[in-house]
Parts: structure tokens; C-alpha cells; sequence
């Protein structure tokens, strides 16, 4: 079993990935090719130059590639990291959330870390796209307390444009996974006049409901945070400028989950 | 906010700050009128202090509910010449500079020019200070090594306990003559210096009820022509409440915060101590008023509030007085660091939170005033109820409360040797200080500038700015093979320091107690009566020193920097680092760039880094801490710079961690700007390093973008992170929350944001009435908020 992965982050205080306080482990590669990713430098499956992103932070294991991003660690090394925060996680409920690019591509690697932290009673939480063999779904989900799993797009022509991929495979997962009495919440990424769409929406809540007993839901307001990486990286933003939803236009959507008898955070 | 608070609460904002020759020439007449000759130094202080209080001009403001100013009107300042003088440089500067500046009438400057001025020179203590002090002493005083307290203000630091809650002042002189008959004239060498100390307390505590008695004979004269028949009423009761107290003790919460205030103008017109002087644990003493109000019918929620914010209004128009010389630069606010408390712990150790508390919290919310500051102690047995509705408040951005952990200061005062019943009633005052409340004189010396000391180190000895030898000649770094042989370079310097810091503060406690005892404080303070004893000679049940120590992060980073980079690494040699420290990185950006990007440092949970940080800790520790002070008390360390951080880089070239010459230093025990990359679950685990409970005291702020504390999720994971903190011992965490932008439309129209306040360090302060280079720091650190 590898003990050794490709991670590109780590984010302390992570306060939108899961309960409590947590630290997300960021893991290099992903398959989609989202318009909106946050995260650009994730998708390629090699460390890459860091070009004009922000330094690197302070953490040993970045320690000596200050002008990379990815890094290949040990199991112990990020084990390490994690542990560090154990006391907030205790405090909090919280603990360690591993995100992408996509997690499960590393499906070997991710099996490491979930079976020591569940050695070591620490709350995990994968956050995944869903687009991976459902193999790689088997080899965790003994050792994974919740799953965060992102629905993007309904219409698969849309889902193909604007993430590179058909939602065919995302949404039969879905659906498996549910025999596999596993804890998930799905996500969904507002992205204003792509996702948001009350067509959209509705296209998913009706999948939910007929497809599936997924109950509970997290809706992830759009932010602009990551459009600056792309300069930095330079790399194209398609999405352009987009404008961020307003108070009122979120609670709408809430309202249409609520409605049909889904349990929405925020 | 009713219609009189705001009226009250818009005066206090809109009045402006003035120089006042009241109380300046008042006490220059009673010295030169031959009284004070004929009698000890302690009475002659009382029996100036009742002068004062006799004919000082009275000041009852429209609508107000609780009376007295400390001058003529709202926000004007008196002087304390006995202290230091203001010279006509000093009063023109305060007068015309563009912020935080106090005005002053012709005839105003007239008078402490050709009046006070020269009667004082010479005397005030100040002159004697820097008479008596050593040379070593001034030169590293002006490098810029440590600052000194005690040159511009009085000791003070120090809160009230509850005593005034079921004693009056008839009851005090009580006790005083008790004193002075137990007085052992037979065994007792000194009892002849104590009987006129307690002398000096009966006069003071005379003093008091004369101003009180004053005043109330004008609120029933201003009764009589009162055509409102509302506020005569009110009038009539104050004038009745003015009566009563603070002769005897209050029976009503309106009467209790009366006689507060009467003690609060006593203390801050007696001397200008530091800190001004605070109630302390509100929401404990005035409980039992509050309750009893309630269940019999005098008292509403609607009226407690009311007073409590009337009450607000009074500390917010008492600013602190005015500098002198050039040390405005080191603390430049109006500020008086009145600290109150809410929540901690009861005298057995109970949840000592309550239902005042939380309408204390609202009061705070709704006031939104500079002073009093406020904090929540939070100690393992307060409800998380408590903590979140402080976060609640935090969260609008106001810089306040700050929070505390009760069961850390509890266990720093014990360590002290403190009883454990008198840890639990006391807190934190100032901006973070750890103290007995009505039994401590917790004395903060001067700021020390442990920064500075490596630059000297790495000197041999030489400040390069004042061009001077004024430390040890510990080697030639260059010669150095290890970076065990620069630590014990440094170490060598920071004790040679230390001592020539602690030999002033010796000087400067004699000279207090010698020329400038305070018989009103010392009838405050526990045991003061009881040894006739004056505050500033020792009369405290505790008597603490404190030197607090600056640029934690700078230091750390730049030793760490400095280790990895020249002995570890070799990246580069001394000659080669000293180079580019003198040319400020000129032409060596690849060598800052390494500093900078490549080294570990402070606030990451980063052993590397943060074992630097310890050892520093320990080695400034073992310099100070256990020393015995003049008083029967010690020397202590305590961790906190106010804004001397700024004055502090700007003596200070440029440092190994990459930061440029003359730039702010790191604050309290925060992470360098910018140093810490790993959000605040790191900061924390590093802050918690430092071994906080042999401190009096450690400053950490950390920033949070508003977003973060947005939801009620927010709110609670916040509240989680406070609690590991506190679990891990951290003594003091204070949020700033706004946004960089904000700040930067205030600095485009700052009349927009005349009431912003933000955090500073430990303190609160308007954001437009900051120096540039303070609003840039501020707008630097909210940038670094986490996302």
C-alpha cells in the first residue's frame, strides 16, 4: 500500500470543509476541467511551477521547493501536520479533510491516511468530484466518516462544456453509494448563470429525490477568490467576471432544497 | 440608546480635547503658600489634594445622570506639573499637531508657562529622574533599548476591588484611625512615618466628601431653578445620592456607581497614574444592587442600563493626559486603558457570569465608545453562551472585548505567590496585565526593546545609530562558529541591560515613594491602611515590577533566519549579512529574498522557528523575573507592547528576517506581519509555546476577515479555537475584524470614519487618529486576514 502521495496544500482552520475545525489535505491531480476551479494548479498530476502564486507557505515539507507546487510526501509526514491540530479537532468536532484536485485518484495513498487516522480516531471527511472508477470508492469508504460530494450540472451537455466531462459517471457513483450505507453530503457549487440556474437546480433536486435518499445538502456561494491564480498561473479564465450572489438570492435557493424536505447548510 | 444617551453619549464624542490650567495652577498656589513646608511630604500631598477638590470648578452636564468631570468640562485635560512639565514647544505641538492633539486658549499656555513652569522645574519628578539615573542608563534609554513609565505618569496600575460597595468613606477613616492607634511607637522604627501617611489618608478621604458634599449642594441649587420637572426630580435624587455617598455605603446601583465615580475623578486628579484607574468586575459588584433594585421595585433593566451607560459616557470624557517631549511618538492616543470585566470566576471559583454581564455586553455593543475598553474573562467554567455573545460583539468590528483566560491568570498570580482567593477576584487590566484587584501595585517599568539588543550584539557592543559603545564587547560575530556562541553573545547583552534597566527602576521607586506618595490611592488599596503604608512605598498587599518585553517575532525570525541561513546552511556568511543589513538589502535582494522566503519562522507550528522563540523567552525570564523590587515585591515579565512596536523598529536597522530599516516590529506576541502562513490554528500552537503562565501577561491579535465570524457556524468554531487556546494556557486573544478596505476609505475620508475604532494592541483606538505609519501597519495586517 503506497505511503506516499502528491499533495500541493494544506489548510489549517479549514472552516467550510466538514464539521468543526479541520485541516484539509489538498491532493494534486483531478480529472474534470472546471471553468470556476478555485484551484487550478491542482489538475495536473506532476509537481509544476509556481510561476507568480503567492509563497509558499511555512510548512516543513514545503520546506525545500519553494518554487513548486506539489510535493511528494509520506503518509508520516502529513500525519505529522495533522496531528498538530488534534486539539481543535477534540475542541470542535472537527478534523481532517482530504480535498483535491481529486482525492480519489490517489485512491491507494488516500486509504493510507484515512485507515491511520481512523487508527488514531480523527475525524475524516473526502471531498470528491465522483468521477473515478467506483474501485477506487471501494477501497475507502470503510475508513471514511463522511463523503462531500460535488453535483455541478445536471444537463450533461452543459456539465461536458463547462467541466470537460459527461456527469454519467459522477451520478451513477451516486447512486451505488448509497447502497454502501456511507455518510454524504452533496455539494454544490454556485456558480452565478451555470449551476445557479433554477432549471438546474431543480434538475438536481428531482435526481435526489427520485434516485437517491441523500438528505443532506451544502450549498457553496460563488466567490471570486480564485480568479486570480489563473493571472498568476497564467492561465485563461473562461468563466470571466462574474458577479457574487446576493443574501436574498441564496436564501432562494435554499428555499427550493428546504422545500422538498432536504436539510441545507449553510 | 434612548434619547438621553444619545445626546450624552454625541456630546462626549463631539467634545474637544483641551489643555486645562486648573489643577496645575491650583496646586502650584497651595505649594507656594508655605503650607506644604510645614509639614511631612504625605500631608502636604493631602492636604494639596483637598485644595484641589475645594476649588476645583464643578461641572453637572444637561441630562447627565452621574456627575463629576476631572476638569472644568468634558475632555479637558489637566497637567500634573509635580510630575513633568509641558514646555511651550510641548504645548504648541499638542495644540497644532494634526491628530490626537489637545488644544490649548492663550491664556491657558500663559498660565503654565509664566506660572507653573517655573515653580515646578527642577522639582517635578521627572527632573529628579533624570538627575539621578546612571549614564549607562540614559544612553541605552536613548537608543532606544527600553522606554521608561514612570517619566510622564505615576505608578498606578492598578483596579479597585469591591470594598467600596460596603464601606463609605466615614467607614475608611474608621479604619485609618484604628491604624493609627495600633501604631507601636516602642518596637516600631517606623512608626512615626506611618502615622503621618495615615495622616495623609484621613485628609484625602476628607477631601473626597468635601468635592461630593460640593457637588451636591450644586445639583440642589440647579434643582431649584430647574424648570423641567423631570429633571428636577432627578436632580433632587442625585443631589440626595451625593449626600450619601461616598460617605457611607451605597444602597442602590445608581448610588454605587456615584460613588465609583467620586473614587475614579479622586484617583486620576490626585496623580496622573498610569492606566487610569477602573472598576474592574462590574458585573460582580453591582450585582447585589442590581438584584435588589429589581425584586423591590426601584431598579429596571430599561433604568440599570440607562445609568450604566451615563456612566459609559463619564470614562469616555477623561482622556489621558498629554506628553511631553518627544516620547508623543510612543504611545500617541487618547486612550486611558480602562479595562472593564466581565464574567471569570467567583472567590470559591465559580462561574462568576451572570445576567449584569450580559446586559454589560449590551451596553458595551450599543456604546461603541474608546473608553472604557472592555473584556470577557473566560474561564473553563463560563458558558459557552458567554464567549459567543462576546465573539457576537467582536464580530462588528469594533475591537472589543478582548478575551481572557481566567484559569491562566489565576495560576500566573499563584505562581507569584498570590493567595488563590485573591487571584480569582482579580483579571486583567491595562491592555492584557494580570492582577489582584484592590491588593496589587502591578507596576509596568517601561517597554524593553529585546530587538535592539541583538542589533547591538551583532555590534560587538556598538548602537549603530547613536553611534555609541553602550553595550558589552561580546566578540566580533564574524569570529562566531556556532550560533550557540551568538546566543550566549546576546544573552550576555540582554542581561547587561536588564540590569541597567532594573537599577533605574530602583532609583525611580524611591523617588516616588520619597517625593510623590498618593494617600487617596493607598485608602483604595489593600493593606495599605492597615501597615500605613502608601501605595508607592509598598503599603500593597503585592507589589509587582513589570519590564515588558517587545518584538517576540522579529527576534525569533531573525535568529532563526540568522541559524539556517549562516551556520546552517552557510548560504551566505556574517561579513555578507551585516553588508546587507548596513545598505538596508540595497543591491542584495537575493539575500532578503532567502530571509524572507526561506527560513523558518515564528507562527507556523513550527518547531524550528518557535524553539528560537523559547529560549528567548526563558533567557528574558531568567533576567528578570524573582528580582527582588524596592517594595517587598519582585520584577516580573509580562509580554506586551502597546504601540511602542512602532517607535521601537523605527531605532532599528534592518533585521536578518528581511525586515527593512525603521519598520514596526512584530506586537505583543503575534507573529511578524505577514510571517505566519498557516492561519490561526498555527499562531495559536506557537503563541502557546511561550510558557504563559510565568508571565503577568501576553498580547496575541489575530485577524479575521468578517466573513469568517458571518454565521453561527462561524461564531461556534471561533469560540472552539478561543478555548484551545485558553486550554493550552494562552493568557489573551483579541480579533480584529474589518476589512482593508474600510481602512483604506477611512484614510481617503477619514471625517467619514470619525468613530471607526480598531485594535491596536491591546487596546482600541479611532482609526483616523493613528499615525500613517500605525494605519498602514493596521491595513497591512487586515490584508494577511485569513481567506
Amino acid at each position: 500500500m503506497p505511503n506516499s502521495g502528491l499533495i500541493y496544500d494544506i489548510k489549517k482552520y479549514a472552516i467550510h470543509d466538514g464539521p468543526g475545525i479541520r485541516t484539509t489535505i489538498f491532493l494534486k491531480g483531478c480529472p474534470l476541467d472546471c471553468w470556476w476551479c478555485h484551484n487550478p494548479e491542482s489538475r495536473s498530476r506532476e509537481p509544476q511551477s509556481r510561476k507568480n502564486l503567492r509563497p509558499q507557505k511555512s510548512i516543513a515539507m514545503f520546506a525545500n521547493i519553494p518554487q513548486l507546487v506539489g510535493v511528494r510526501v509520506s503518509t508520516a509526514a502529513v500525519m505529522e501536520e495533522i496531528r498538530k491540530d488534534v486539539l481543535f479537532y477534540d475542541q470542535s468536532g472537527g478534523g481532517v479533510t482530504f480535498s483535491g484536485g481529486e482525492p480519489l485518484l490517489q485512491a491507494d495513498f488516500l486509504k493510507s491516511m484515512l485507515k491511520i487516522c481512523r487508527h488514531e480516531n480523527i475525524h475524516t471527511a473526502v471531498d470528491t468530484s465522483g468521477y473515478v472508477d467506483f474501485s477506487a470508492f471501494e477501497k475507502v469508504l470503510g475508513f471514511t466518516d463522511v463523503f462531500l460530494y460535488d453535483i455541478k450540472l445536471m444537463d450533461d451537455a452543459l456539465h461536458r462544456k463547462f467541466t470537460g466531462v459527461s456527469n454519467r459517471l459522477i451520478l451513477e457513483n451516486l447512486i451505488k453509494l448509497q447502497e454502501k450505507n456511507v455518510t454524504l453530503r452533496v455539494r454544490i457549487p454556485l456558480i452565478p448563470a451555470i449551476t445557479d440556474t433554477e432549471l438546474n437546480l431543480k434538475a438536481i433536486i428531482s435526481f435526489l429525490k427520485n434516485e437517491t435518499q441523500y438528505k443532506e445538502i451544502d450549498l457553496l456561494p460563488f466567490n471570486q477568490m480564485g480568479e486570480s491564480k489563473y493571472e498568476r498561473l497564467d492561465m485563461e479564465y473562461r468563466t470571466g467576471p462574474l458577479k457574487m450572489q446576493s443574501t436574498e438570492e441564496i436564501e432562494e435557493m435554499k428555499a427550493l432544497f428546504q422545500k422538498e424536505g432536504f436539510r441545507v447548510s449553510p | 440608546m434612548n434619547q438621553r444617551i444619545q445626546k450624552l453619549r454625541q456630546q462626549s464624542l463631539d467634545a474637544v480635547e483641551t489643555i486645562t490650567a486648573e489643577r496645575a495652577r491650583l496646586l502650584t498656589d497651595f505649594y507656594r503658600s508655605g503650607e506644604a513646608d510645614r509639614v511631612s511630604v504625605p500631608v502636604a500631598r493631602a492636604l494639596a489634594f483637598r485644595y484641589l477638590l475645594e476649588h476645583k470648578e464643578l461641572c453637572v452636564n444637561d441630562g447627565e445622570l452621574i456627575v463629576g468631570e476631572r476638569g472644568p468640562q468634558p475632555k479637558a485635560v489637566p497637567t500634573y506639573p509635580e510630575i513633568c512639565t509641558h514646555s511651550e514647544g510641548d504645548l504648541s505641538i499638542l495644540h497644532e499637531r494634526k491628530k490626537v492633539s489637545f488644544k490649548s486658549t492663550p491664556k491657558t499656555r500663559e498660565l503654565l508657562l509664566n506660572e507653573v513652569l517655573p515653580f515646578w522645574e527642577g522639582r517635578s519628578i521627572r527632573d529628579r529622574i533624570f538627575r539621578e539615573v546612571d549614564q549607562e542608563w540614559k544612553e541605552a534609554y536613548t537608543a532606544g533599548v527600553f522606554t521608561e513609565f514612570m517619566e510622564q505618569r505615576a505608578p498606578g496600575h492598578t483596579v479597585l476591588d469591591n470594598k467600596i460597595y460596603h464601606k463609605g468613606m466615614l467607614d475608611f477613616k474608621t479604619d485609618i484611625a484604628a491604624s493609627i492607634a495600633r501604631l507601636d511607637f516602642f518596637g516600631d522604627k517606623e512608626a512615626v512615618e506611618k502615622r503621618e501617611e495615615l495622616k495623609a489618608m484621613e485628609i484625602a478621604a476628607d477631601a473626597i466628601l468635601v468635592f461630593a458634599e460640593r457637588y451636591s449642594q450644586k445639583l440642589s441649587g440647579l434643582a431649584k431653578t430647574e424648570t423641567n420637572l423631570q429633571r428636577r426630580n432627578e436632580l433632587e435624587k442625585m443631589a440626595e445620592i451625593c449626600r450619601h455617598v461616598p460617605a457611607h455605603a451605597p444602597r442602590t446601583f445608581w448610588e454605587a456607581l456615584q460613588y465609583y465615580w467620586f473614587v475614579h475623578l479622586g484617583v486620576i486628579t490626585e496623580l496622573n497614574t498610569w492606566d487610569s484607574f477602573n472598576p474592574g468586575r462590574l458585573d460582580q459588584h453591582l450585582l447585589p444592587f442590581y438584584r435588589q433594585g429589581l425584586a423591590d421595585g426601584s431598579l429596571s433593566e430599561e433604568k440599570a442600563k440607562e445609568l450604566l451607560m451615563s456612566f459609559w459616557v463619564k470614562f469616555n470624557n477623561q482622556p489621558a493626559p498629554p506628553k511631553v517631549g518627544v516620547t508623543a511618538q510612543e504611545s500617541n492616543t487618547y486612550t486611558d486603558f480602562c479595562l472593564i470585566n466581565v464574567g471569570g470566576v467567583t472567590a470559591t471559583g465559580e462561574d462568576a457570569s451572570n445576567e449584569l454581564s450580559y446586559l454589560i455586553l449590551d451596553v458595551i455593543e450599543e456604546m461603541r465608545l474608546l473608553q472604557p475598553s472592555s473584556m470577557v474573562q473566560i474561564s473553563k467554567k463560563n458558558p459557552d453562551r458567554l464567549l459567543k455573545r462576546a465573539l457576537k460583539i467582536i464580530k462588528t468590528g469594533y475591537g472589543q472585548p478582548s478575551l481572557f483566560n481566567t484559569d491562566a491568570i489565576v495560576q500566573e498570580m499563584t505562581r507569584q505567590g498570590k493567595d488563590i482567593i485573591d487571584a480569582r477576584l482579580g483579571g486583567a487590566s491595562g491592555c492584557v496585565e494580570a492582577g489582584v484587584f484592590g491588593k496589587e501595585s502591578y507596576i509596568l517599568t517601561g517597554y524593553f526593546n529585546l530587538v535592539k539588543v541583538l542589533e547591538i550584539t551583532l555590534h560587538n557592543g556598538f548602537d549603530p545609530r547613536t553611534e555609541k559603545q553602550i553595550g558589552l564587547r561580546t566578540g566580533d560575530v564574524k569570529d562566531f562558529s556556532s550560533f550557540g556562541q551568538l546566543f550566549e553573545a546576546f544573552r550576555k547583552q540582554l542581561h547587561y541591560f536588564i540590569d541597567i534597566k532594573i537599577k533605574g527602576s530602583l532609583i525611580i521607586e524611591k523617588l516616588y515613594a520619597q517625593y510623590l506618595p498618593a494617600p487617596f490611592l493607598s485608602i483604595l488599596i489593600d493593606d495599605c491602611i492597615a501597615n500605613g503604608k502608601d501605595y508607592n512605598a509598598g503599603g500593597a498587599r503585592y507589589n509587582s515590577s513589570y519590564i515588558q518585553g517587545v518584538g517576540m517575532g522579529t527576534i525569533t525570525d531573525t535568529l532563526s533566519a540568522i541559524r539556517r541561513h549562516v551556520f546552517e546552511r552557510k548560504s551566505f556568511s556574517f561579513n555578507e549579512l551585516l553588508r546587507a543589513l548596513q545598505n538596508d538589502f540595497k543591491g542584495s535582494e537575493a539575500i532578503r529574498e532567502k530571509l524572507l522566503n526561506e527560513s523558518p519562522k515564528y507562527g507556523n507550528d513550527d518547531d524550528q522557528a518557535d524553539s528560537i522563540l523559547k529560549l528567548v523567552f526563558e533567557e528574558y525570564f531568567a533576567a528578570i523575573d524573582g528580582r527582588p523590587n524596592n517594595k517587598g515585591g519582585f520584577f516580573r515579565v509580562n509580554l506586551l507592547p502597546t504601540t511602542v512596536h512602532v517607535y521601537f523598529g523605527s531605532v532599528i536597522g534592518a533585521t536578518a528576517d528581511g525586515r527593512k530599516a525603521g519598520m514596526p516590529l512584530s506586537e505583543g506576541i503575534s507573529p511578524v506581519q505577514g510571517a505566519d502562513t498557516n492561519g490561526p490554528t498555527a499562531v495559536i500552537k506557537s503563541a502557546a509555546k511561550i510558557d504563559h503562565l510565568r508571565t503577568g501577561g501576553t498580547l496575541l491579535n489575530q485577524k479575521f476577515t468578517p466573513q469568517v465570524l458571518e454565521s453561527e457556524e462561524g461564531i461556534d468554531k471561533a469560540a472552539s479555537l478561543i478555548r484551545s487556546y485558553f486550554r493550552m494556557d494562552g493568557h489573551h486573544i483579541q480579533f480584529n475584524v474589518v476589512t482593508a478596505d474600510t481602512l483604506r476609505q477611512a484614510q481617503r475620508h477619514p471625517e467619514e470614519y470619525k468613530d471607526l475604532i480598531v485594535r491596536v494592541a491591546g487596546y482600541s483606538d479611532y482609526f483616523v487618529d493613528l499615525t500613517d505609519e500605525l494605519q498602514e501597519e493596521i491595513i497591512r495586517r487586515s490584508e494577511q486576514t485569513m481567506e
